[in-house]
Order: structure tokens, then C-alpha cells, then sequence
């Protein structure tokens, strides 16, 4: 036993090791520098310890646009993306010609370099001196006024960035949505025919809860997924996150630290600390709403 | 409601586009009278469950006719057929509560039919009484042994008061006690409802005791229809023969030859009219009797004693199969020291076979009664029976 033990030890000490050194170190050194008023990392100084680095970044307008971007895509993205992979999934469980083209094209996003999506949505949506974008084209070609979607108005942007971020996050869904459904056992779905249940009753009824758990894995891996988005941003309007309005709390977090602002590591740290506190609670409160919902 | 199936036949076509079709079921004929509860008995693919879910309109047939008392359904969808169908896994939604479950088919009434909560709570109850589950209405599936899930869905399916209860190897995910219970539970349930009710299953015995007609099938085809009685003692071929029974028929190889019936040398009963031919001979368990001047001489291989009766196992020439199993009476005295035993035939438990369609051969001594409804594949459709 003693032996069993001291081997068991030796085993996790190569895992132990690493995960100490880069994940749980770091994570307390955070946590340290949150309360370390300008802690500097080159000489290891700070002139003290407190909640000032909080009480800055609270009232810094660049942290409060981050956050309020941060929220607005996580409201507006997570049900959206969610929903519509759910339509798109039971679609392609219900149609037979053609089903593995389908979900080959639903899947492209996936594998697709998001840099190289981005490029793709500026040729759609930027204005340049030599075309309006093919959307704007598309909006006056049916006698709208075109907008410009990167450099234009604040809802313009958001609806840019929504709309980059539900298309990119939807392969995966689908694709975990997809074998949820066809997990389901047919003979419900037979059960239900012989009693004469409508489609609609079938999918709410028995369908819905039957795949919950997969949907509410889905909606928590998106809440936290969206809270860290920051590559989608920077693929859309450029590094300088701020100058454009568009910074989400991680672009923050990653410009105090090497932005051309940065130089920061306790304002970065701050910032850090309360974008977990706030992905901690609304992961509990999904997981207090899926107890009455989510049927394992 | 009685059920007639007109000619029923369902094809299916084969996975790759150069394979042929498969036939389930072939020109299946029947009426099934009002209020019976009848068995679909065969081996495993040989087209009774295609039968049923043809029944039930879950599948449709390539050809033939299905009436429910005097309407066509054969083009009706299941919803409209009026049918409750129990499953072999019994597909209880397994996030709704015993009640929820229960009360799911009669959610589905759109329009006049449309029932009040109260009401949809009363008829669960009633049906929930009927099954003897009143007290687990707040369970899930997963909170209940397997014979209180089969009565669940039996609940289900009979809330809607169905014109036809179908019930797909309703015994098969229990264990053997259970099983016991539960058919003599399935029986009491048709009876106090007298709804016409129609079941698949593989086991014989399953079938037997709880039927009033059982269908043996065979490789889609019907083998025979009647009382479970009068088709294990007159079977209409080789394959009902062996397939009806534990212990199983004893089959040999014989010969009728001038008016008598022999396994290899042993002229063991009496064949008047027939042709002298090959033929294959069919004693039941229970049909050997022991006779120290018996025609059948076997040689003795063992005796196992089972307090009611005892089973002699013995060899003879023309056997097929490893052993013969006989069951005799325990007060028969079987003399070991030998190593020989010899039996006389009792009158309707041996049976003759033609050689090549394996066709009944009529023999003296068996007395036909109340085998009304008894219909032999034989006279129908020759040459698919071995």
C-alpha cells in the first residue's frame, strides 16, 4: 500500500509538474498582482497592496466598452448560435439526399483559419475607396443607403462582430447537435407516430429534452467561449481594439499587458480576476437553471 | 374488433441496388376474431414483427389488405388507426413521470376530442388501476423494475382505448419469473378489456399458454393458425412439429412400407392407406410408453429423475439429433441394468412426415376436436416447408 502509494505520486509527478508550474503558479501570481498597485514586473516592485487596481480599471473607459461589447456579444451570440444550430442540425437529421454534402459545407467553418474568415468578411462588409463591400453593394442593389459596417456606426460594428462570431461558432454545434439527435432512440419517435403526436409536440416533448444535455453543455461552453473572444475582434477590425470601440475584456486584459498602452501586469490581472468572477457566476447560475430543465 | 389481413405481403429491397428483394412476409391470410388475444410465433426474421408493424401501419405492405372490423386501413397512418402499440423495450420517455407517460397519447386529441387535465388524470388512474401501477404514478422509467415499465406502457397504450392492442415481444426484456407473472398479467388485462389484442414472440411456450390461436410462421410464410392445443398436437409439418414443445420432438428417419410405419427395423405403428415412401417420424416426449414387449428398442443412456416424472435419455439408429428425450411417468419402473429399453407408441403422439415438403401424413389415432379454426400452410402454398 505505502509502495502502491509512493508509485502512484511518482506517476503524476511529470503532469503535477507542468500543470504547478504554467497553469496553477500563474493563476495565484494573477491573483497577487490584482491587489499589487503598480506591481513592475522588472524589478518585482509595487508601491502597495489594495483594491486600487480594481477601483482604476472600474472607472477606465476603455475596461467599461470592453465590457459592455463582452456582454452584448455573449447576450445576443449564445442563444442566437445555439438556436440556429439546433434548426440546422434536426434539418439535417431529417433530410436524407444529399446529407453527408450538407454537413460537410455546415462543417467548413470549423476548419477554416479564422484570420482567413476575416479577411473574407471585410471583402463583405468593408468599405474601401474602390468598392462598398459586397453586402453594401447587395443593400443599395435593393434601394437601401449602404453603411459602413467596419468603421460606421456602433450597432453596424456589433452587428458585424454578432454575426462573424454565431457563423463561426455554429459548425461545432451542429456537428455535436447532429449525433445528439441521431442518438435518440427511434422507437420514441415511433411510440409517438402510432399515438399521433404533431411534429411540434414530438420535438418539444421528446426530442428537446431528450438532447438537453447536450444543449445545455453547448450553452455553458458558449457563455465561457464568448466571454473570451478577442481573435474574432482582431480579425475584423485590426489590433488597435480600442481606437475602433470593438475591445472585448480579454483585448484588454492582452493590451495592458503588450499593447501599445501596455506595461500593466496589474491592471491586466484586475481585469483578469473579474472576467473569472463574472464567467464563475453565470456558469453556476446555468447550472442552477439546468437542474430543472436537463433531463440526464 | 377483428382483424383480417387479405393476402398480406411485405418486400423489402435490398441494400445495394443489384441485390434482390428480401420477403418478409408472403401472401399472409387471416381473420383474427373480435376480442381474441393472439400470438405470432417464429424464429428470429421470419416475418412476425413485420407482420405486427404492418398491423399497426408503421410499415406499409407491398401488397395485400388490412381491415379493422369492416374498414379498409391499409392506406390509413398509424395515429388513425386507432391501434396501441407496446414496444420490446417499451420506449417510455424516460424524463416523464409514470403519469406524464400515460397521459402523452391522450395529449395528442386535437379538436372535439380534446380532453380536459382532470379528465386525462382520470383516465391515466383508470388505466394505471387496470395494470396495477396506481401507486408509482410520481416514478420515472428509470425508478422501476422492468416488469413495472412493461405495465406502464401496456397503460399507454390502452389509455387511448385502442381498437387493437399490438405487442412486440412484450416479455422478452424480463427474467424468467417476471415473464410468469406478467403473462398471466397480459392474459387478465385482454380479458377484463376484451380488446382484440395480437403479440410476436419467439417463445413457444410464451405463446402456448396464453393464447387463443397462435400463427406459426416460418421465413414469412404462415406455417399454421389455431388453438395452441390442436397445433401442438397436430402439427401441419415438421418445422411446427419441432418447433412447438420442451423437450423438443424426437425425429427419426423411417419408412412406411405395406401399411406400417418403421424406424429402421422396428415397425413401431400402424400407417394404413399410405403409399409405402420415406418419410420422417415425429414422437412427442410424453409419447413413449415403456413396454419390456414394446416395438422401438433403444438403448439406454441415462435417467434423470425430476420428482414429477422422469426423463429417460436412450439412442436408437434412426435418430436425428445427439439423444432421445422421452418423459415418463415417475410410477414407471425403467430397468438400467440392461442397457436396453424398450417403448410402444402412445396413439396421437407420433407423428409421420412426408420426406421432401416435410407435410403431415395422416395416421390413425388421433382424435380431432375443437380444432376449429386450424388452418394448414400445406394446402395453401407447398414446397417452402422442409
Amino acid at each position: 500500500m505505502e509502495n502502491n502509494n509512493k508509485k502512484a505520486w511518482l506517476y503524476l509527478i511529470p503532469a503535477a509538474v507542468f500543470l504547478g508550474l504554467f497553469m496553477v503558479y500563474p493563476l495565484i501570481d494573477v491573483f497577487i498582482y490584482s491587489f499589487e498597485e503598480g506591481y513592475n514586473s522588472a524589478s518585482g516592485n509595487s508601491f502597495g497592496t489594495g483594491i486600487y487596481n480594481f477601483n482604476y480599471i472600474l472607472h477606465d473607459t476603455y475596461f467599461l466598452q470592453a465590457l459592455r461589447n463582452t456582454f452584448l456579444l455573449v447576450i445576443i451570440t449564445v442563444p442566437l448560435s445555439t438556436g440556429f444550430s439546433l434548426l440546422i442540425a434536426f434539418g439535417l437529421s431529417s433530410i436524407r439526399a444529399l446529407k453527408n454534402l450538407f454537413q460537410t459545407i455546415y462543417f467548413l467553418p470549423y476548419v477554416t483559419n479564422t484570420l482567413a474568415v476575416g479577411l473574407v468578411f471585410m471583402i463583405l462588409f468593408k468599405k474601401t475607396p474602390y468598392s462598398d463591400g459586397l453586402v453594401n453593394a447587395l443593400i443599395t442593389f435593393f434601394g437601401g443607403t449602404g453603411v459602413d459596417f467596419i468603421e460606421g456606426p456602433y450597432w453596424a460594428r456589433m452587428f458585424v462582430t454578432c454575426f462573424y462570431t454565431i457563423w463561426i461558432v455554429m459548425p461545432f454545434k451542429i456537428l455535436i447537435l447532429t449525433s445528439a439527435l441521431a442518438s435518440v432512440d427511434q422507437n420514441y419517435y415511433n411510440a409517438a407516430k402510432v399515438d399521433g403526436t404533431g411534429s411540434a409536440r414530438i420535438f418539444l416533448r421528446i426530442t428537446l429534452p431528450m438532447i438537453s444535455p447536450t444543449v445545455f453543455y453547448l450553452i455553458i461552453t458558449g457563455f465561457i467561449g464568448a466571454f473570451k473572444a478577442y481573435a474574432d475582434e482582431v480579425a475584423l477590425f485590426g489590433t488597435n481594439l480600442n481606437a475602433a470601440g470593438m475591445n472585448t475584456i480579454v483585448g484588454y486584459i492582452y493590451d495592458m499587458l503588450y499593447g501599445d498602452s501596455g506595461g500593466y501586469p496589474s491592471y491586466a490581472s484586475a481585469a483578469a480576476i473579474l472576467l473569472f468572477a463574472i464567467v464563475l457566476t453565470i456558469t453556476v447560475i446555468n447550472l442552477l437553471v439546468s437542474r430543472k430543465h436537463v433531463h440526464y | 374488433m377483428k382483424v383480417v389481413l387479405k393476402d398480406l405481403t411485405k418486400k423489402f429491397p435490398g441494400r445495394i441496388k443489384k441485390e434482390e428483394e428480401v420477403t418478409a412476409v408472403s401472401h399472409f391470410d387471416f381473420e383474427i376474431p373480435d376480442g381474441k388475444l393472439v400470438g405470432l410465433l417464429g424464429p428470429s426474421g421470419c416475418g412476425k414483427s413485420t407482420t405486427l408493424l404492418m398491423i399497426c401501419g408503421l410499415y406499409k405492405p407491398t401488397s395485400g389488405k388490412i381491415f379493422f372490423g369492416e374498414d379498409d386501413v391499409t392506406d390509413v397512418p398509424p395515429e388513425h388507426r386507432g391501434v396501441g402499440l407496446v414496444f420490446q423495450n417499451y420506449a417510455l420517455y424516460p424524463h416523464m413521470t409514470v403519469e406524464q407517460n400515460i397521459m402523452f397519447p391522450l395529449g395528442n386529441l386535437k379538436g372535439k376530442d380534446k380532453l380536459s387535465k382532470e379528465e386525462m388524470k382520470r383516465r391515466a388512474l383508470e388505466a394505471a388501476k387496470l395494470v396495477q401501477i396506481d401507486q408509482l404514478m410520481d416514478r420515472r422509467p428509470g425508478q422501476m423494475s422492468g416488469g413495472q415499465q412493461q405495465r406502464v406502457a401496456i397503460a399507454r397504450a390502452l389509455v387511448k382505448m385502442p381498437r387493437v392492442l399490438l405487442m412486440d415481444e412484450p416479455l422478452s426484456n424480463l427474467d424468467a419469473r417476471l415473464r410468469l407473472q406478467t403473462r398471466e398479467e397480459i392474459r387478465r388485462i385482454q380479458r377484463e378489456t376484451g380488446i382484440t389484442t395480437i403479440f410476436v414472440t419467439h417463445d413457444q411456450e410464451e405463446a402456448m399458454s396464453i393464447s387463443d390461436l397462435i400463427v406459426v410462421m416460418k421465413d414469412g410464410v404462415v406455417q399454421q393458425i389455431g388453438k395452441p392445443q390442436s397445433v401442438y398436437d397436430d402439427p401441419a409439418n415438421l418445422f411446427v412439429a419441432k418447433f412447438l414443445g420442451t423437450p423438443p420432438v424426437n425425429v427419426f428417419d423411417g419408412s412406411v412400407r405395406s401399411g406400417k410405419l418403421y424406424i429402421g427395423p422396428d415397425a413401431v405403428y400402424d400407417a394404413p392407406g399410405l403409399p409405402d415412401q420415406k418419410v420422417w417420424v415425429g414422437i412427442r416426449p410424453e409419447g413413449f410408453l415403456p413396454d419390456e414387449n414394446g416395438p422401438l428398442t433403444c438403448s439406454l443412456k441415462g435417467v434423470e429423475v425430476m420428482g414429477r416424472d422422469v426423463s429417460v435419455i436412450s439412442e436408437h439408429p434412426g435418430m436425428q439429433g445427439s439423444a432421445i428425450r422421452s418423459i415418463i411417468d415417475a410410477q414407471s419402473r425403467v430397468d438400467t441394468g440392461s442397457g436396453v429399453i424398450r417403448f410402444r407408441v402412445r396413439p396421437g403422439k407420433i407423428y409421420a412426415f412426408e420426406y421432401e415438403s416435410g407435410k403431415t401424413l395422416p395416421l390413425p389415432g388421433l382424435e380431432k376436436e375443437g380444432n376449429t379454426v386450424s388452418w394448414r400452410a400445406g394446402e395453401a402454398q407447398s414446397g417452402d416447408q422442409n
